[in-house]
């Protein structure tokens, strides 16, 4: 009874299915789907190697400074980076009173109260405190960007298909939109506000180019900031504020990995030993075992015994 | 117990004595996972995951308790909690990365437990009840699963909520209420967060408890085995304790391995980007797609894109349902007396295909819906359903099965199981040479 249900169920549901297969191939024959600016012009990202690739990779200290003076002198204009905390910056290898000095010196002060008559105030940053974000709240943030939000970059290499190799590739990848792209899809000619780079989704972003000059940013440590290096450098530090444990979790796992293989090794030594010493037992004892066959053959003919 | 030969408990101690008297624990574990349960000799490497199944249940229930500790659910502070855990908390990023993963690897495990039952028949008499509450454990750990991926808030998270719960409004008239009884309201919110929390803490300790229903309900025909044959005296066993436990413990270790280099090295491997964009109701992602270990049923779903009588969508959710609860008749659709697919030449074709047919539709469950990978998973849907509902009952009718050795442990001697096990210390009686059962 199962089963004759079940045939009917089964045919039911393939029927169904045939007609839908048939409606989809016949909707593709006769609207096929149209290329899209998007399919055509869309580039994956570029290439980028970090220092913190691949199973032991380890933050470049120096980079990740760079980096976070990018961050500093660019980006933190419209973008913030909430979940990041001042005293963080000390596994970029600033010392307790620079980053003192970091956090009161930043441009924008965190929302606070006046002590005295309890209204709405600003203070300096101290350590303790995230990085306070550039605007109040999202209506502000897109009435200062033509409508477009600036996302918080803390987590964006993990937030994004591609991680630091997007972010590179979307810093460096403004350019003129070619001239094909706008005879063939004139739609997609970037809008007023709007800036053309192949590696955006969608092909067309409102963020402004924000590294446009060699020398744009001056580095502490003399590495020539070319467009190419701030933003290969600003990657790297936005790496780090979306995975700050990667080195120890790469130690970690090192050692874990280490360990297992060990007690792997031992457990598998202990499992051989167990069974083959009851195989053994069995060479010994087991009636079955050719060899005792053949002895107790050649015992009962020693000793004429027939069976 | 199964096995008249099963070693009954001695108390080694004065100690273990006075317990055994007063509470019969170590008697009920000796008897459940230790000296007292006699296995077949030949298992092969498939038999193990059942207990990395409940090794991975029990890292789950272990790294969740602690998530639970720092975890905050409120749709304001779920995702800086979840980011806390990751940044401030000791050792906070292990424990959310190892819950992370190890959700995955429990699906890993519990999908090659389930194929292996389906390979060797399992499922079949006197194991139905075994093979029927595995698969409460597995919609149990889907159900535990989906909620567990809302309660970081982030843009998965929140549109897989909408969509998942989006399928009972396919269903008219009842559909609507009982989509918002489940959410709690018309979109997922706070009350939405708070009940898949709470549901979420619950539903593993359900699980544990019916994982002993499918260890005890196993427990009285005893395993099965790759031959699929009966045991028909001691020499056919072996005790779990010490030989299965050596075996599976190495076998963990080995896995473990797997387990941690993913964990440690790629984390985000088996995630999707969009969750660590925090929850935005006015954002909807460019493709909304489950976590991997739901993408052949997502598959499913979508395959149905005609209103033929019914809304497409309610076939594509009936076929969803169905597709998981036929799996519930198994017993019954497949009549045939053997049990393993070694010996069953039309079947195994058949299985394998369906391995491949599951795969491709977990493919094209995550591509982006072209109308290329539409007809590609229709034609997968359908043979998933012909292989369950037509297939099957056609082949275990029609079909002429290999030879069966006459006994385990014949085919041990005769190195017919790759895996075969040793004869233990008992002197091995009289194993018929060429007795040989020809089962239609």
């Amino acid at each position: 009874m199962v089963r004759v249900i079940g045939f009917f169920v089964g045919l039911g549901f393939v029927g169904v299915l045939l007609i839908s297969f048939f409606v989809n191939v016949s909707d593709y024959i006769s609207n096929p789907t149209e290329p899209s600016a998007e399919h055509e012009f869309h580039k994956h990202a570029k290439s980028l190697a970090l220092a913190s690739d691949g199973p032991l990779g380890k933050f470049d200290e120096r980079q990740l400074q760079r980096g976070f003076q990018v961050y500093a002198e660019v980006c933190a204009a419209c973008h913030g980076l909430g979940l990041v905390a001042f005293r963080d910056l000390a596994a970029l290898g600033y010392n307790e009173a620079e980053i003192k000095k970091i956090a009161a010196d930043w441009k924008i002060q965190v929302p606070s109260v006046n002590p005295d008559t309890g209204e709405a105030a600003t203070r300096k940053a101290v350590p303790a405190d995230t990085f306070p974000q550039p605007f109040a709240n999202e209506i502000a943030a897109r009435a200062a960007n033509n409508n477009a939000f600036p996302p918080d970059l803390s987590l964006i290499t993990k937030a994004r298909e591609g991680g630091a190799a997007y972010t590179y590739s979307l810093l460096t990848g403004y350019q003129r939109p070619p001239a094909k792209l706008i005879k063939e899809f004139p739609a997609s000619k970037p809008g007023p506000g709007l800036h053309y780079n192949p590696y955006f989704a969608t092909l067309n972003l409102a963020m402004p180019p924000p590294l446009t000059t060699n020398g744009q940013v001056s580095y502490a440590d003399g590495t020539p900031a070319t467009v190419d290096q701030m933003a290969k450098d600003v990657a790297a530090f936005l790496v780090w504020t979306a995975e700050p444990n990667l080195a120890r979790r790469h130690a970690a796992g090192l050692a874990v990995v280490i360990f297992l293989l060990f007690a792997t090794v031992f457990g598998y030594l202990a499992y051989r030993e167990l069974w083959s010493s009851a195989k053994r037992q069995v060479r010994i004892t087991g009636a079955l075992e050719p060899k005792n066959q053949a002895k107790s053959r050649s015992a009962k003919d020693k000793a004429s015994i027939k069976g | 117990m199964s096995f008249s030969w099963a070693k009954a408990y001695e108390p080694k101690t004065g100690f273990t004595r006075w317990i055994d008297e007063r509470l019969p624990l170590p008697r009920l574990v000796y008897g459940a996972i230790g000296g007292g349960y006699p296995v077949p000799r030949n298992l092969n490497y498939f038999w193990n995951f059942g207990v990395l199944a409940g090794i991975f249940l029990m890292i789950q229930i272990i790294t969740g308790i602690v998530l639970a500790m720092h975890y905050f659910a409120s749709a304001e502070g779920a995702f800086n909690s979840v980011e806390h855990i990751m940044r401030n908390v000791n050792a906070g990023w292990l424990m959310r990365y190892t819950h992370m993963n190890g959700a995955s690897f429990f699906f890993i495990v519990t999908y090659i437990h389930i194929f292996r039952g389906l390979y060797y028949g399992s499922y079949k008499a006197p194991r139905e009840l075994v093979w029927m509450l595995g698969l409460v454990i597995y919609l149990l750990m889907m159900a535990t699963a989906f909620m567990g991926y809302v309660l970081p808030w982030g843009q998965m998270s929140y549109w897989g909520a909408q969509v998942i719960t989006g399928f009972f409004s396919a269903f008219p008239v009842i559909g609507d209420p009982v989509r918002i009884w489940l959410l709690g309201g018309y979109v997922p919110d706070q009350a939405t967060m708070t009940r898949f929390f709470s549901l979420h803490y619950l539903l593993p300790f359900v699980i544990a408890a019916v994982v002993i229903l499918h260890i005890w309900a196993l427990h009285i025909p005893g395993s099965s085995n790759p031959t699929g044959v009966d045991v028909k005296d001691e020499q056919d066993t072996l005790p779990f304790h010490p030989f299965y436990t050596a075996k599976d413990g190495w076998f963990a270790g080995a896995f473990l391995i797997l387990f941690a280099l993913v964990t440690y090295f790629a984390p985000n491997f088996l995630g999707h980007p969009d969750n660590y964009i925090p929850a935005n109701g006015l954002s909807t992602p460019a493709h909304i797609v489950p976590e991997w270990y739901f993408l052949p049923f997502y598959a499913i779903l979508k395959s149905f894109t005609v209103d033929f009588i019914l809304d497409a969508k309610l076939w594509g959710v009936l076929a969803m349902f169905a597709s998981i609860l036929l799996l519930f008749f198994l017993p019954w659709i497949d009549k045939s007396p053997v049990r393993s697919g070694s010996y069953r030449p039309m079947f195994k074709r058949f299985f394998w295909l369906l391995v491949v047919d599951v795969i491709v539709l977990g493919w094209a469950g995550g591509a982006t819906p072209t109308p290329t990978v539409v007809a590609v998973s229709q034609i997968a849907t359908a043979y998933y359903f012909l292989h369950f509902l037509v297939i099957l009952p056609l082949v275990s009718s029609f079909e002429r099965t290999l030879p069966l050795p006459s006994s385990i442990s014949e085919s041990v001697l005769h190195g017919e199981a790759e895996e075969s096990a040793p004869l233990g210390t008992t002197p091995a009686g009289p194993a018929g040479g060429s007795r040989a059962a020809t089962v239609n």
